[in-house]
């Protein structure tokens, strides 16, 4: 039996590798997309232009507008002559935000009033417009406080001790570069296990392997393995180019990682061989995983928190494996998580790959026999 | 077929009928109905419900070393938070495992002389931890804190006074933001827009990545080659359905998002064939491109993954700011047709036709389909090697 799966697994390896461009794409695609994703995919907002729109003559707005000039958040600031370049500046995307300074600006100060400041923000990028509303309510505190310096001592009332744990310096790479393990290594096992029969079945010689002595049982372990065994390599490959090149931390155990690993990788492929199982053709059976794919990691909590999901799809996302190897791989790179943290995460994607084995297996032989 | 039918109606001819044969073949794969009309469904549905950067509910720890009336008021304020959900302890050390389990994202700490140093009107610190394993919801997590706070000091001074602290009247600037286009800041309005671009993406290019590839694997080629067709008609009768089928499902798209997560659409329908057209022939190109190099369909789905699908969701500015990405990328940015795609529909949706962002993303797209389709016609060869 072992002999018969082993010639099985020799003959799936040579039917990827043998294709110079399969072979390309097995090695090349991951490691090119963690080196531009890694830095790509950040909520951060940085070099943004702005603009500002001064009717102020006196010297109090142009210490506020220093203020702007001198954060590096902002890469330009373009001066509006007039209130009617406004919508032009904020339509044409020139200008993610605008501030509107009164006239009356400096007098006000002077004469210790309030002075208002108009920040026109562009909708069409909320998420970073809110962002660069937090940079500029900011700014204006500091340009407060610097304001009554002279006047009293700072209140000594409030003070809120802020402290980052785990990625102290705010550095995007160490956020992005654990979760792109999780979500690289699932593309490519979910891609070769769909496709593996599909194309036996397109191309006609899946008859052949079911007239074969090999059962079906161990048609899908010897069509499996490969899968297994490259996720294992390119989930290698990444987490070395991600503790090398980008310095990210990996402080937790390397035992760990790999058992994780392993559990994660057995329920993509069970996801990947129930895809196969149904698909007649490798279309199917590629749009089949993309159909999975997309939800899966667009709701694993890497590109937004699942916390701010609404509850009903919150309880949907625990049937994704991808959410809780993010949680693993964040954790073992940069939280040095204990055991139980890992095993807590581990068992449902045992789970997982418990019910779609079986269910692929139980539909594989229905469909064979 | 008649002697004196003219060369100009024989090309039609043959043009149609290939059309008519590849919606034949789109139509007997049901799979086909599944990405042009499930999917985008399927992705308005998560981006619409599912991806929103809108802090809601996030599990915060509130360390409370001893209960005090202060104390007590304060957890009140956080528990009246919508953006936090509250879980209560006294001890410092079971948090640390909870923030290294992920299961609270963030830590306050009110340590036991709180309550005196508030009595006696010293400062009296309270701790924020924060999880910079996410940094953005760190981040976030950090500010709305420090607003509860703030808040909850205005009230225990009206409490104590009768008036607001002197810190609200030492702000002298006071800054008030207005968000044009989309004044309630929801982030529906600006993912779902992109949420086409991704649709659109993936129709054009996925789909018509296997054509070619299926026709080489399958050996169908040959008897194509076989007949009368040139290289136009080969190309235009695999282009024609799979247009028809993008288009539909960018109406799709369009009416769900406005129907059903009530994203305005500010712009015109015209300005919108516009734009989708050109980007829809850009992606249809670059699919069909893929298609003819590889002729292998699970190396064309790879290829149209990498090319297509992925800078589509992370280069283009959909989710992910692209002036916050390093030079080199931020450059690289400037040839994909997403980029220009992402940002003509938040435009259309939410401004209107604003052709000065139209206007040169319109033109990008158009370049960037003729260097496509150049390359897809001279890669083309109507003969077997």
């Amino acid at each position: 039996m072992w002999h018969r799966i082993f010639t099985l697994m020799v003959k799936e390896f040579l039917a990827l590798w043998r294709d110079p461009k399969s072979r390309a794409i097995i090695i090349g695609p991951p490691i090119f997309q963690m080196l531009i994703f890694s830095f790509a995919a950040t909520q951060e907002v940085k070099n943004v232009n702005i603009a500002v729109q001064n009717r102020d003559w006196g010297t109090s707005s142009r210490d506020l507008i220093a203020l702007f000039e001198g954060s590096p958040n902002f890469s330009k600031i373009e001066f509006l002559d007039d209130e009617s370049q406004i919508p032009q500046a904020i339509d044409s995307r020139r200008a993610l935000m605008v501030l509107s300074i009164q006239s009356d600006f400096s007098r006000r100060l002077a004469a210790r009033e309030t002075a208002d400041v108009q920040m026109l923000l562009d909708g069409r990028r909320s998420n970073a417009a809110q962002i660069v509303a937090g940079y500029a309510t900011e700014i204006v505190g500091r340009f407060n406080a610097s304001l009554l310096q002279n006047e009293r001592a700072p209140s000594s009332e409030t003070i809120v001790v802020g402290r980052i744990w785990f990625n102290p310096n705010q550095l995007t790479t160490w956020n992005t570069v654990p979760s792109l393990v999780a979500i690289l290594t699932t593309s490519m096992g979910l891609l070769v296990t769909a496709l593996s029969v599909a194309r036996e079945r397109e191309l006609g010689t899946f008859e052949q392997l079911l007239v074969s002595p090999l059962g079906p049982l161990e048609i899908i372990v010897g069509k499996t393995a490969p899968a297994f065994l490259i996720g294992l390599v390119q989930a290698t490959n990444m987490v070395l180019i991600g503790v090398f090149l980008f310095r990210v931390p990996f402080l937790g155990s390397v035992w760990l990682l790999y058992v994780s690993m392993a559990v994660y990788l057995f329920s993509i492929i069970g996801v990947g061989l129930f895809i196969s199982s149904l698909a007649k053709t490798q279309q199917q059976a590629i749009l089949g995983a993309f159909v999975f794919m997309v939800p899966a990691m667009s709701l694993s909590g890497f590109a937004s928190p699942i916390e701010n999901m609404p509850d009903w799809l919150q309880t949907m996302t625990l049937a994704n494996p991808v959410r809780y190897y993010i949680v693993i791989v964040k954790g073992l790179f940069l939280k040095n998580a204990p055991a139980e943290v890992i095993f807590a995460n581990v068992w449902p994607m045992g789970l997982i790959a418990l019910v779609t084995l079986s269910s692929a297996a139980w539909l594989f032989r229905h469909r064979m026999e | 077929m008649s002697a004196q039918e003219s060369p100009t109606r024989a090309w039609f001819r043959r043009v149609a009928g290939l059309v008519r044969k590849e919606r034949l073949q789109i139509r007997r794969d049901a799979s086909s109905y599944l990405i042009a009309g499930v999917m985008p469904l399927l992705l308005l549905f998560i981006y619409g419900y599912g991806v929103t950067l809108d802090l809601r509910r996030i599990p915060l720890a509130l360390v409370i070393e001893r209960s005090t009336p202060e104390s007590a008021t304060l957890l009140t304020s956080f528990r009246n938070s919508p953006y936090f959900d509250v879980v209560l302890t006294h001890h410092r050390a079971n948090v640390e495992d909870r923030l290294i389990a992920g299961t609270v994202k963030g830590v306050v700490v009110l340590a036991a002389d709180f309550s005196d140093r508030t009595e006696r009107g010293e400062a009296a610190p309270i701790q924020v931890i924060v999880d910079g394993s996410d940094p953005n919801t760190a981040g976030l997590v950090f500010n709305y804190v420090q607003g509860v706070w703030a808040n909850w000091l205005d009230q225990i001074s009206i409490e104590r006074r009768g008036t607001i602290a002197p810190r609200r009247t030492i702000s002298a600037v006071v800054i008030e933001p207005r968000y044009w286009f989309n004044p309630d800041v929801r982030s529906q309005n600006f993912l779902i827009p992109g949420s086409v671009a991704i649709i659109m993406t993936l129709i054009g290019t996925l789909l018509t990545a296997l054509v070619v590839a299926r026709e080489w694997e399958r050996g169908t080629i040959e008897a194509l080659m076989a007949t009368p067709m040139g290289r136009a008609e080969f190309l235009l009768g695999k282009l024609i359905p799979y247009y028809v089928l993008g288009m539909t499902a960018m109406a799709i798209s369009v009416v769900t998002a406005v129907q059903v997560f009530h994203v305005p659409f500010r712009g015109s329908i015209p300005a919108l064939l516009i734009v989708s057209s050109t980007f829809l022939i850009a992606m249809l190109s670059l699919g069909l491109l893929i298609s003819t190099l590889t002729r292998n369909q699970f190396a064309a789905s790879q290829v149209a993954l990498l090319t297509a699908f992925l800078p589509a969701f992370e280069l283009s500015g959909f989710i992910f700011e692209i002036d916050a990405m390093p030079l080199p990328i931020r450059t690289l940015t400037y040839f994909l047709p997403a980029r220009y795609f992402v940002s003509s529909l938040q435009t259309l949706f939410l401004a209107g036709d604003v052709w000065s962002v139209l206007g040169p993303a319109t033109l990008a797209l158009a370049i960037i389909a003729s260097v496509f389709l150049t390359l897809l016609v001279r890669s083309t060869r109507m003969r077997l090697e």
